[in-house]
């Protein structure tokens, strides 16, 4: 039995990744320490956590520009309520993700039945939530409450000083879960269906409104949980963080295999952009004489190279039809 | 009965898709479903499968009526249906397609192992055997339309609908297709066979359902019927005498044409023909659907590239390798679908008229407002378009009309050869007779016309010349007193029957 060609992308995402890494432990021996993989893991969690988000929402053959905004609100929103109130930041937390899975909710909403554009709806959703943000605050808040200490400090020491920090492990379970709902639940056999066709979709059966709605709440809740980590992983909040992240986290998607047409990917490909992108950061840290900017030129290679392996895989795959 | 359908209606701005339809279906039968495009056939499989909302009439299944309102309501009541692209997701695995919405879980997650078990068993009935977890798309369309069969048995069980299932299939296919189809119809489906090859209509089927313009026009026992009175069912021809009118009069014999193609053809798309156009001359094309008539059209306008032949006039060779070429060389051409490649319906009727005037004028050289609105005028009047305004968008014209600004389009821009592919496609009976009037009208002024259509009246009543397409091939020409609607039936019926008259 010869490999299925679906995974063609995922097995080039985690041999871009492997090698890239082969690489950089060849120049720098000290790249194979847990310390280095536990950074990889803490740097990128909030980027992991809104990138398995994403990777939902463009296997329905969508997309949220939101969620870079919501990043920086939900930091906001943290910070000033942990301030001006004497809420606990557990509660806090609740609050924010309902508050931000409703946010998405109403996009799908309005994707699905006014059947407007999600670029659009997520744009206008953009704006809106750095708006927001900024009406709360428009400094840095810093956040002092000794519950965050806490979580800032809580991490479980591996076996050569590597730090494999709590944002970190929250990140692997986000993708465990995103893969789980993506792979292994009828709802998520509904997102591939309508990324492989919505009106075929339809005709299967789908729910295509429902599925809509919740796609989109899916990616709002992961947004605030990314805004969570990310005030965690900062100790403040601030209206400005995050601009640009959801194109990060759209990057992060594709370089992980999946299709920006949607219908086809996986979440763990995802995990795998996330960490090749923290990867070639790691590299230019431990080169020191590179700018920081080399690392967007890698990925924007990087992005180009995987575009162009879908349209080979596409046109292959249209091979294979005709010869069978 | 396993299915009734009692007067069934459906309407559309501007046409009247179903009028009062009647249809049985019983239990271990195939019944086929046959008509020309637009006759009706898939406005009623979607009133059937909750796609479309019947205005009027019911459905009965088993007896109790039914209102489907969704394609899962009436998967869930037992109508499967199978169509020829669009069916399953090439995306998803085999299996995950032939579970969909039921897949087998184990603590709310899929269980693919149970899934893939369940998936070989359902296709195994069918004495296939394949990988079930790759991609449906990495397969042929016929596995393709086995899956979407044995989904569609599985999750509905009663009424089977294939819509044009074997357009696709070669040879070898659509024997083994038919096999499942015959096995299912022994495990007492009712199979609705879409279809507009004949042969395999009289090889597979019960009963057959001639459907045109909206009406049923009859029900047959398949062995009854022969295939020249099917065709006739299919095309029409009551009103042929009435319809016939003093055309052949007012025509131009013996005068030198006007336009020359010859050995005109493309490989695996229409035979090479040879075609002589004279002055003023209306000639039809007829044929069944797919049998090269919209693809003769096309290759003398140039949407399609020819493989071989030439096209000349009095002055010498002319160009028609693309569209651009054909309308410098005074050729026009309506599509079949004019709400696709026809109209643009958010524009306005004047803008609609001037659109292809002002193409060729380039942007360089804008019309005057002043002089689109008297174009637009004198064609809303010569055409007798009905709108209250030349302003309003053409989208909210009845079909007749918008068929006038498309034709309207094209007479403004006077080419000298007009190609009309189904110009009364979808529009009221009452706008055929006008439309044919204005063919009539615009050919006293020296412009010849190429009419396509699958209504045997109109082509009796319009040309002065017919020519027969079968198989892709240019088969019969018929000219005079010759056109009838007999003549022309035979010609497309009988692959003997081209000798008894001149071949093209």
């Amino acid at each position: 039995m010869s490999l299925n060609p679906r995974l063609y992308p995922l097995l080039a995402t985690i041999g871009i990744f492997l090698v890239g890494y082969l690489i950089s432990y060849l120049q720098f021996p000290a790249m194979l320490s847990t310390r280095v993989v536990g950074n990889l893991l803490t740097d990128n969690a909030y980027l992991g956590i809104v990138a398995v988000g994403m990777t939902i929402v463009i296997l329905s053959g969508g997309i949220d520009l939101s969620v870079g905004s919501v990043i920086a609100f939900s930091g906001v929103f943290i910070a000033v309520m942990l301030r001006e109130t004497s809420l606990h930041p557990l509660a806090v937390f609740a609050l924010l993700l309902i508050i931000t899975t409703a946010f998405g909710a109403a996009m799908g909403w309005l994707i699905h039945f006014l059947a407007m554009p999600a670029f659009i709806v997520t744009l206008a959703g953009m704006f809106l939530a750095r708006g927001v943000a900024y009406m709360m605050t428009i400094d840095s808040v810093a956040i002092s409450h000794p519950f965050y200490s806490m979580l800032t400090s809580a991490y479980w020491l591996m076996p050569g000083k590597g730090r494999l920090t709590l944002i970190g492990v929250l990140m692997l379970i986000s993708v465990l879960i995103g893969a789980i709902i993506a792979h292994r639940t009828r709802f998520g056999a509904s997102v591939f269906a309508i990324g492989g066709g919505e009106q075929t979709a339809r005709l299967m059966g789908v729910n295509v409104g429902r599925t809509t709605v919740l796609i989109y709440a899916f990616s709002g809740l992961m947004a605030g949980l990314s805004g969570i980590v990310f005030s965690i992983y900062t100790g403040s909040g601030y209206p400005l963080a995050t601009v640009g992240t959801e194109l990060t986290a759209i990057a992060a998607v594709v370089i992980g295999g999946t299709i920006l047409t949607g219908g086809a990917g996986y979440v763990i490909g995802t995990l795998f952009g996330v960490l090749t992108m923290g990867l070639i950061q790691t590299y230019i840290v431990f080169d020191g004489t590179l700018s920081s900017w080399w690392t967007k030129i890698v990925i924007g290679l990087l992005l180009l190279v995987f575009i162009l392996l879908q349209k080979g895989l596409l046109r292959l795959t249209a091979f294979g039809e005709a010869g069978s | 009965m396993l299915l009734s359908i009692r007067s069934l209606s459906k309407e559309f701005p501007g046409t009247k898709a179903l009028q009062g339809v009647d249809f049985d279906l019983a239990a271990g039968e195939v019944h086929a479903l046959l008509g020309e495009n637009g006759a009706g056939k898939s406005t009623l499989i979607k009133c059937l499968t909750g796609a479309y909302r019947r205005d009027a009439g019911e459905i009965l299944l088993d007896g109790q009526a039914i209102d489907p309102a969704s394609t899962a309501e009436a998967q869930a009541l037992g109508i499967g249906t199978v169509y020829q692209e669009v069916n399953l997701l090439p995306n998803l695995t085999v299996a995950q397609n032939l579970t969909f919405g039921r897949e087998p879980r184990r603590f709310g997650m899929v269980n693919r192992r149970a899934q893939s078990a369940r998936a070989r068993e359902m296709l195994a009935q069918y004495g296939i055997d394949i990988d079930v977890e790759r991609d449906l798309g990495a397969y042929s369309v016929a596995i393709r339309q086995i899956v979407a069969i044995a989904r569609a048995v599985e999750f509905s069980g009663k009424v089977l609908i294939l819509d044009e299932p074997t357009a696709s299939l070669d040879a070898a296919e659509v024997k083994m297709l038919f096999s499942i189809v015959r096995k299912l119809r022994e495990q007492g489906l009712g199979i609705i066979f879409v279809s507009h090859f004949l042969d395999q209509v009289f090889e597979l089927t019960d009963r057959i359902t001639v459907l045109r313009n909206g009406r049923k026009i009859v029900t047959e026992r398949t062995r009854d019927i022969n295939r020249l009175r099917l065709i006739s069912y299919m095309l029409g021809r009551e009103l042929e005498e009435a319809a016939r009118d003093q055309r052949t009069a007012t025509k131009s014999i013996g005068q030198k044409p006007m336009l020359r193609f010859e050995g005109l053809g493309c490989k695996g798309v229409i035979e090479p023909f040879d075609l002589e156009v004279g002055k003023g001359e209306v000639i039809g094309l007829a044929g069944l659907l797919g049998s090269g008539r919209t693809e003769t059209a096309e290759l003398i306008f140039g949407v399609r590239g020819a493989s071989s032949g030439a096209a000349q006039d009095d002055k010498g060779r002319i160009a028609h390798a693309n569209p651009r070429e054909a309308i410098a060389a005074g050729f026009g051409f309506t599509p079949e679908d004019r709400k696709v490649d026809g109209i643009v319906a958010e524009l306005s009727v004047r803008e609609n008229i001037i659109l292809a005037l002002q193409a060729r004028r380039g942007w360089a050289a804008p019309l005057s407002r002043a002089e689109q609105e008297r174009l637009a005028d004198h064609y809303i009047g010569l055409l007798d378009i009905r709108t209250s305004s030349a302003e309003k968008p053409v989208g909210e014209l009845s079909g007749g009309n918008q068929q006038k600004v498309v034709l309207a389009r094209w007479l403004a821009m006077n080419p000298r050869f007009l190609i009309l592919d189904e110009p009364t496609r979808g529009i009221d009976v009452g706008a055929h007779a006008e439309i044919l009037r204005l063919i009539q009208e615009i050919t006293k002024e020296g412009m010849a016309v190429l009419l396509i259509s699958s209504e045997l009246d109109e082509l009796v009543a319009a040309c002065d010349r017919v020519i027969v397409v079968r198989d892709r091939r240019h088969v019969a020409e018929l000219d005079g007193d010759r056109i009838t609607s007999e003549a022309i039936v035979h010609a497309i019926a009988q692959p003997g029957a081209a000798s008894q008259f001149e071949a093209a």
